[in-house]
Order: C-alpha cells, then structure tokens, then sequence
C-alpha cells in the first residue's frame, strides 16, 4: 500500500524524484495518526532546505506535526490545492495529496532513505 | 476483593439530568430597532462633547437592541444548555471540580471587597488588606514554606512566577543556569512556563510505576539545571514516593525543586510541601480551594516560596507593622517585578479564605475524601478499563481505552456516551503517556451513591464496547447537539457574526 | 462537615470494596515525616463566615459608601442586576473550559457573542475568548506582533500607557531577549510622535500607544500606526478604559492591527482589582497568531448550528513549550458578564454611557480647574478622567477627603508620573452632580 516508486523517512515523509525534481507529501500512516487534517503551512517558493530541516507543520484538530524534509532542494512549488482544501492529503497522501516540489540539490540523499519494503518493516517495528 | 460490584442497571431515564435542547439564537439576531435593554438617569450636568470629531466614532453598526427580557431569557436558556457540578459529578480529571459553597460567592459579593478599589488609601483599606493577610498566612501553614504571593492571576501563570523567582534567585547568585527538568507525564503549561521564562525543557522519562526515575533525574540533575518542575502527585495521581530522595538530588547541584501543586488537594492538611523540600509551588485557588470555575476562568494561582527566595516575590507584598496595621511594600530591590495590575485575583481571595475557613484545622478531611473516592472507582473498574500504571492512586485514577479500542471504541466515543448517562465525560487523551487516557477525578464531595452510578455507567459502556459499539461510537444521543464538527469548524474559521450587508 | 457527602457506614463499605484497612492507608506512599496536620482555627460555621467577612468588608471605603473617583484602569460603572443574578447560575458558575461542545453550548455561544461585540467595538475581525487583565493582554500582543514580525527583538511603547502594564511587559520580556523602548510623553501629557518614530527602525516589531492614555488624554490611533507601518511593525492599540469605545474612534478605524487591554468596564464589578476582563483583537490575516481560547462556528451531525473551541493547536496542552502562549485558563465568567452587559446596553446605551461619562468628566474638570490653587496640567481632550495639580501634596490631601467620605482620586506619585502634588480623578455615569459639588467644596476648604 506504500506505492514503490517513492523513499520514505523515519519521520513519515515521503519523496518521489522525476529527473531533477523531488515532490513530497506526508504518508497514508501519518495521515491516519493525525486524523482529519484542518491546515497547512508550507513554506514559500525560493527557499531552500537542507535534508532533514522543518519544511512546515500539518495540522489536525487535537495534533500538530512538523514536517522534515527528506532530501535537500530549493523549493519550486507547493500545492494550493491542498492547502486550500487540507483533507485531500486524508484522501490522497501519495496523488493529490502531495506538499511540496523542490529542484533536488544532490541525488546522493536518496539512495539513504527507506524503500517501501524497508518503511513496511519500519512501521511494525514502530508499533510494537 | 470481598466486595463485588453489582452489575446493576444505570439509572433510567427518569432520574437522569440532562441539558436542554433548543435552538437559541445569537443575541445579535434578536435585535429590532429602538429595542433597549438599559435605563440611565437624565443626565444632570451640561450636555458637553470636548473631543475633535478626527477621534470619535458613530454608534456601533450591528450592536444589539434588545429589551431586557429577552435578555434574560436568552442567557437562561444558553445557560441549560451546559453541565454543572449542581447538576451531577462532573470528574474531569486534574480540574477538581467540586462543590462549589454558596456562602464563598455571598461574602465576594460584599461591597468591601467587589466595590473596593486597590488605590484607595491604606487607610480606609485595612480590611482588604487583612484579607489577604489572612489568606497568606493560612497559606503559609498549610504549605510550610515561608511567604506567599497571591498575584497571579491563575495556575499558568503561577508556574511562570514560580519559575521566575528562582532564575532571579540563580541570577543574583551569579549564573541564572539554562535548563529546567520537566517529566513527560507533566500539564502542558509547564513546558509553556518555564520556556517563557528564558528556559530550555528537557524532558525526563517516567519510570515503569508511572514516576521519576531517579537514575534518570541524577543523571539530568547537572549544575546547568535551574530547577526541576514536579507535579505532585503527578497527572496520573500517583505520589512520588522518592520525594525526599529527589528534592536531595536537585539540591545537591544546587537547583530548585517547583512543585505544581495542581493536585494539592489531594494532601491539603496531610502533609506539608516544605518539608518535602520543596522550594517553591504554586496552587490554583479554583482546584484545591474551590473557587468556581465559571466555564474557564478566573482562576487564580498563588505561589508559595522557602525563605531563600522571599526576596525575589512579585511586587508588592502585604505586610503587618507592629501596630497591628497592614500596608503594601513595593520598595523591594530584588523583586521580578509584577505579573499583572493591582493586586491579583481578590474575589477569589475572599472566597478562597472562607473556604479554608469552613473546614479549618479539619481541612485533611478534603484529601482524605477525595483519595477515598477516586480508589473506590478505581476498585470498581479495574478489570473492566486498562489500567497502565498500578501504582496506588491519589485523588485521581487514569485508566485507558486499550481494552474498547479493540473494538474500536475509543477514549472520546466513551465520555461523549457517558453524556447519555447524565455525566460529564472525564479528561480524554491527557497525560500524554497513557495512550487513550482516561483521567478520572470524582473529587470529596461526591456520594457513595454517585460514585456507584458513574461506575455503573462505564461498566455498561464497556459491555456496550463489546456487543453493540455503534451505540457508543454515534454518541451522544440525549445531548442539546449531537456531535459537533470540531473539523469544519477548523478548516471554515468562523469566529464572529457579522451583521448583514 | 457540611461539603461532605459520605456516611460513616458508607466509608467502611468503601473501604472494604477498595480492600484498604483505613483511610489513612491509602495515604502509605507519602513519607511519613512531611506528615504533619495543619495548626488552623476550628471549621467556622456559615453564620461565622459571614460575620468575619463582614467585619473585613466594613473596614474599606468602597464605591458603594463614598462618592467615588477612582480610576487609573479600574472603574466604577454600572452594572444591570441581571449581568451579576445570571453569573449565580450553576450552569454557568459550576462548569468548567467547554472542552466537550455536546455539553457546553451555553458556554460556547456566550463566548462567540462575545468575540462578536470585542469585534464590533475595537473595529477588528477577530477576538479571543478573553484574556486575564490589561496588562497581561498587552503581554500578549506584544509577543504575537513578535511572532507575525520575525527576527526582529524590539518593541516601542507609549509611556502613556498603564504603568503597571509596562511593568508587566518588563516582567515578561526580561528573560526572552526581547528588547521594549519606552518613550516619554511630550510636555502635553500625550505620546510624543517625533520621539516615538525617532524610537522607532527596522529592528522594531511593534509600536504600542494607549487612549485614552494613564493620564486622561484621548490619542489619535494614527500617530502609532503610521510609525508602524512605516518600519514594518505591527500596531497596537491598547484600552484601559474600555467604555470609552463607545464615543472614541474604533483601533481598527485607526489602522491598529492588534487591539488589547481591560475590558473590566464592560460589566465587571471593581472587585478590588480583580477578576477582571482582559481583551485581544486583531486582524483576520493574523488570526492563526492570536493567543488563548477561541470560540468557532459549525454545526452537528444533524447539520444544526453548534460552537465549539478551534484552533486548539495554538495551545500548550499540544504544542507545550512551543505553544504561543503559556495561558491555560480564560476569563469565561467575566466574558459571560460583559456579553451580558454590551447585549444590554447595546448600539445606544454603549454610546449614551460613554457621553455621560464624558459630559459629567468635563463638568468636574471645570469646576475643579476654577478653584484657587488647583490647576489642569495637560489642556488636550480627555474621556472621563483628568490629572489635577493639588496646592498641597495629593496622597496626604486624598487620605484627608477619603475619611470624610470622598475617594477623591489616585496620586500620580505612586506610579512616578508626576510631581507630588498630581492626581487623576475618574468619573463615570454613576457620579452625580450632587457628589461632585461634594468634592469641589471639600477641595476648596483646603486642610
């Protein structure tokens, strides 16, 4: 259910690259730990991360995550869509319900991260 | 155990106390035009207006006009729509709400006090003053520490004076130090406080029976800790059996031990925090000392400090010459100031003083009571709810939802059926480190009689869990509204009306 | 013990279903040596609580017993029987924080009428459930203009305003690395704008002016915000006197972008000081950023109109030591007591009370100023209340008046604004010419 084609971090993000692009959202499990989501804040276009630096927080009614970058990028496009309509990141974590878009820095950062196998495994351990 | 809990039925319908339920519109849709609701005498100087027109307003558009009645009659029927103590136990748990004497609101009432003003001259203010006197001397004994300030304004806010005294204290001595110990198992505000007052937190891991572990504390405990902030007994209601142990642990490096006396009531007139080794605590008057709650607030949150840290109270402090008179010292070098205007929350002063006043030297009977009370609901739902930490309890217990969740029924979905049963649900989801806490706090002045009837009520809420959970998962059924949608009211923020066009 | 509802019999039951052989051992895990029963008088009984109190109460000179001018931000204004019998009801006296909505909708509509009217009268789009006084509120605002203006460490305020706030900013601020300039009022008693813009830069994340100000003045919002606005802070109006909404321009109307203050005049009794009714508005483009409690629209699962508390992940029960404030409580009694007291008086009775206020103030203000020896410092229009130079220094001459019955004023000596013989005077709807003439005569016998 954690599609394939994406890497995933500790923290519950996840990346997908097309060429130079890295697009990110949060996952179907940290969608469901958070409940209904009500906002979103998201940084402005231009601004650039390093791996693992706060990107913005996402909000449900009675929790409040951070949001930790996955990989180093300067960032290109957020999606209005969702912050504008926070409940497509319930219904579509992985499609619709993407984040952000950076122009990745360096493509070493992603060879680091969890496969969906490797996240799969994670999040069992997690619950024990 | 000897004693069986009857599965008996909860009561009926009957005899349960419900809010009402209506519509009622905003007061500003009741409004009609040369509706009034005031009278004022004619005025009886000169008509004047000395103020350029630049800086003067027209009448408020969308203000009400509305008559009296209906403004009784709006609030009266706005009122039924809440839960009250009056009206059946209402055990949220750390929120102490208890019977809330009668008596206490009639003397706040009296014209010297509500119509006092603090700038008056000393002179004819010496009973106001008395007052708060009196009510810190009380303190005084009933904490044994050494001074008290009654200026905070409420709980939160005491914690911050609290933490405040002692980097003053750190400060004067040299270094204010950066660090302040928090548990996990602690009240959000303090993190909150101690972050305001210039700290960074660091969070220490309770142990398996639900307190300090003091490996844990003696390694933290270095000399860039300013203090460590302890709830006793903590939010899962258990008393830190160690206490002597940690106030030597803290004190060994030279911090502070603050206690949040949140959960005083739980050993008013049984023990004494000062000889515990606690340096500085603060109370909420509206737990221990029964002020009311008034839907959220006032508060108010006196500090208690050792006598170290006198010089560093809030400004001023009353004193008492040696002729018996009484006057406000501001001239105090060393003080962190002050908090907020005046003198504090004084109506709760009043009513606080009368309280402690009514049960006098008796006054351990409130935690005896509310101990005795919260291990009978212990007694009777152990076994039917989880309860993680076995620990004895204090004036609380907090069991979880990890049996229901199974059938997944959940802390919340069980306090909104409690509501069905003419109970306010307890505290949900807090502490944090039980996970789907439910956080019980029946308080003293609960009968036997009631407490069997709440403990009915969850038993039947657990079988309801097992073999019919949509009843459990759709409710409340019986409520002025049914299950509001805290969702929509996030993502579409409407927080006021706005008048038409 | 008359709050305590448990037999005897009903004890040992307990007891026994708890399988504890008293009460005393359920109290094991605390050590014995911190045991020790308090030394405090015996219980009194209701008649002996009252007489005690009584006794107290007949010791203060009040608003009730004297003709009364007390003022510098507290005031003595009229309150309907009805805002104080409503506040005896145990639905409202009794409950606590509406964290369960189903049951709590009377507490929650109350607090959205009373956003509402905060809104109407600061001219703003949205206010907090209330805050706990002035000059915590002032506290606040300060410290959400900093959050909305990042990076930048310092604040400008008005002297004008309450000196017991700007000690409380002191207070709050000495430990953040927040940095608060004060500037002096000009020789007019009024914020000087030249000295506030010259205060002023690009490391300033808010400028705050009070009207009217500690000493009486009516201020023209515009002063504060065009500085503000010129260096990228935000604005802040701050309110002491809150009844005087009903005649001044609105601080939204003056470009503030954050209104905050006392509302105690709205409704509250004097109370000696406290509770009282703190109040904050702001702007709808910073509403994420407000503190405390808000109270929001929607509807349940029947689709009926309903309220409940939103944006609770401001708060420190989530967010804990990122929280935007470390406030747990609001002032929900006092909120209920204004909305009570604003539905009452409404579009004409807020504006009715506030002329009276004014009229019976420059009444006073002329009578006063034509008696031999006393003096007017500070010319500029004031709301209700006026500095007044004495012949003779203020607090011996106000404690001389206060024994004969007249609460003259509060002396500007004890706040270090003022020679020694300075003091305000306040008055409201509830002076009467008669108490008025009072005073004059009394000032004018002189010692």
């Amino acid at each position: 259910m954690n599609p394939d084609n994406l890497r995933y971090t500790a923290s519950h993000e996840w990346v997908r690259v097309d060429g130079e692009t890295g697009t990110i959202g949060i996952t179907d499990h940290a969608q469901k730990e958070l409940g209904e989501i009500v906002y979103l804040e998201l940084p402005e276009i231009g601004h650039v991360f390093n791996a693992e630096d706060e990107f913005g927080t996402v909000e449900s009614v009675k929790a409040v995550s951070e949001l930790f970058t996955p990989v180093s990028g300067e960032v290109v496009e957020i999606n209005k869509a969702a912050v504008g309509e926070p409940g497509i990141v319930n219904d579509d974590p992985y499609g619709d319900g993407w984040l952000i878009k950076v122009k990745l820095s360096t493509d070493e950062e992603i060879s680091k991260l969890m496969t969906a196998d490797q996240y799969t495994e994670y999040l069992k351990a997690e619950e024990k | 155990m000897s004693v069986q809990f009857e599965e008996k039925a909860p009561a009926t319908s009957e005899d349960r106390l419900r809010p009402e339920r209506w519509h009622e519109p905003l007061v500003f849709e009741r409004s009609g035009k040369g509706k009034v609701g005031y009278s004022l005498p004619p005025l009886d100087v000169p008509p004047a207006l000395a103020i350029p027109e630049s800086l003067r307003r027209a009448e408020i558009e969308g203000e009400t006009e509305v008559a009296e009645i209906e403004v009784a009659r709006h609030f009266t029927r706005l009122s039924r729509m809440n839960f009250s103590i009056d009206q059946a136990m209402y055990p949220l748990g750390s929120c102490t709400m208890k019977h809330n004497p009668r008596t206490n609101e009639e003397v706040a009432r009296l014209p010297g006090f509500a119509a006092a003003h603090p700038f008056a001259p000393e002179e004819v203010s010496q009973g106001t003053l008395e007052l708060a006197w009196m009510l810190e001397q009380a303190l005084i004994e009933l904490t044994g520490l050494s001074r008290v300030t009654l200026q905070p304004s409420a709980g939160a806010q005491g914690e911050l004076t609290g933490i405040l005294i002692v980097r003053a204290a750190l400060a004067k001595s040299g270094n204010p130090r950066k660090v302040v110990l928090i548990p996990d198992s602690a009240h959000g505000t303090n993190p909150a406080s101690a972050h305001f007052a210039g700290y960074k937190v660091q969070e220490l891991k309770s142990n398996a029976r639900g307190t300090l572990d003091l490996h844990v504390l003696e390694a933290a405990m270095t000399e860039d800790v300013a203090a460590l902030m302890l709830t006793v007994p903590n939010t899962l209601g258990i008393f830190e059996n160690q206490i002597l142990e940690i106030a030597r642990i803290v004190h060994a490096k030279g911090g502070y031990l603050y206690c949040d006396g949140a959960n005083f009531n739980s050993f008013v007139g049984v023990a004494k925090p000062g000889k515990m080794g606690i340096d500085v605590i603060h109370m909420n008057l509206h737990k221990t000392f029964s002020t009311p709650h008034g839907g959220g607030g006032p508060g108010s949150g006196p500090v208690a400090v050792a006598e170290r840290l006198v010089p560093f109270l809030p400004r001023p402090t009353v004193e008492k010459r040696r002729d018996g008179t009484f006057t406000l010292d501001y001239d105090r070098p060393d003080s962190i100031g002050r908090l907020r205007t005046f003198l504090g929350n004084y109506g709760m002063f009043v009513r606080a003083l009368a309280y402690i006043a009514a049960y006098g030297n008796r006054i351990g009977e409130v935690a005896r009571n509310a101990v005795l009370n919260a291990n009978y609901i212990r007694a009777g739902l152990t076994g039917v709810y989880h309860l993680k930490y076995d620990a004895p309890s204090m004036h609380e217990v907090v069991f979880s939802d990890k049996k229901q969740a199974e059938r997944g029924v959940h802390g919340g979905d069980i306090g909104k059926r409690l509501m069905d049963f003419g109970f306010h649900p307890p505290t949900i989801s807090f502490p944090l480190i039980v996970h789907g806490a439910l956080m019980i706090e029946p308080t003293e002045t609960e009968a036997k009689a009631s407490l069997d009837a709440f403990i009915a009520a969850m038993r039947q809420i657990a079988r309801e869990a097992e073999e019919d959970p949509d009843i459990v998962l759709k409710a409340p059924h019986t409520t002025p509204v049914r299950r509001v949608d805290e969702v929509a009211a996030a993502r579409n923020l409407v927080l006021r009306w706005r008048p038409e066009g | 013990m008359k709050f305590l509802p448990v037999s005897e019999a009903e004890r040992a039951e307990m007891l026994r279903a708890i399988g504890a052989p008293s009460v005393d051992a359920l109290f094991a895990s605390i050590p014995a040596s911190v045991r020790e029963e308090p030394k405090l008088p015996a219980p009194l009984s209701e008649i002996e609580i009252r007489r005690m109190m009584g006794g107290l109460s007949a010791r203060n000179a009040n608003a009730a017993s004297t003709a009364f001018f007390l003022g510098a931000g507290l005031y003595n204004h009229y309150v309907s029987a009805i805002a104080d019998q409503m506040l005896y009801r145990a639905e409202w006296l009794t409950s606590y924080t509406p964290y369960q909505p189903e049951v709590s909708q009377g507490t929650l509509q109350s607090i959205f009428e009373y956003q509402t009217h905060i809104c109407l009268l600061t001219g703003l789009d949205v206010g907090n459930a209330s805050l706990y006084e002035g000059a915590s509120a002032l506290v606040e605002a300060l410290l959400m203009a900093e959050r909305l203006v990042k990076g930048r460490r310092r604040a400008v305020v008005s002297q004008g305003i309450h000196p017991e706030y700007r000690e409380t900013v002191r207070t709050y601020f000495s430990n953040l690395g927040l940095e608060v300039i004060e500037v002096p009022l000009s020789s007019k008693g009024t914020t000087d704008s030249a000295a506030l813009e010259a205060a002023a830069d690009e490391t300033t994340f808010a400028v705050a002016v009070q009207s009217p100000n500690f000493l009486g003045l009516v201020e023209d919002w515009n002063a504060g915000s065009r500085v503000a606005k010129a260096k990228g802070a935000l604005s802040i109006a701050v309110v002491a006197e809150a009844a005087s909404l009903g005649l001044l321009a609105s601080p939204g109307s003056g470009g503030a972008d954050i209104a905050c203050g006392e509302a105690q005049s709205l409704g509250v009794p004097l109370n000696n000081g406290g509770p009282l009714l703190g109040f904050l508005a702001c702007r709808a483009e910073h509403q994420r950023q407000i503190p405390g409690r808000l109270v929001g629209e929607t509807h349940d699962a029947e689709g009926r109109r309903a309220f409940c508390l939103t944006l609770a992940t401001r708060e420190q029960h989530i967010r804990r030591e990122k929280a935007t404030s470390n406030i747990c409580t609001n002032q929900a009694l006092m909120a209920l007591a204004a909305n009570i007291h604003m539905s009452l008086l409404g579009k004409k009775g807020l504006r009715e009370v506030a002329l009276q206020c004014h009229a019976k103030a420059e009444y006073l203000k002329g009578r006063i100023a034509g008696l031999p020896g006393f003096r007017i410092p500070y010319p500029g229009p004031t709301f209700n209340e006026f500095a007044v130079d004495a012949p003779e220094p203020a607090a011996p001459m106000l404690a001389r008046l206060a024994a004969r019955g007249i609460l003259a004023g509060v002396p500007l000596s004890r706040f270090g604004m003022g020679e020694k013989n300075r003091f305000l005077v306040a008055v409201t709807e509830m002076n009467t010419r008669e108490e008025m003439d009072r005073l004059v005569a009394a000032l004018g016998e002189g010692r």
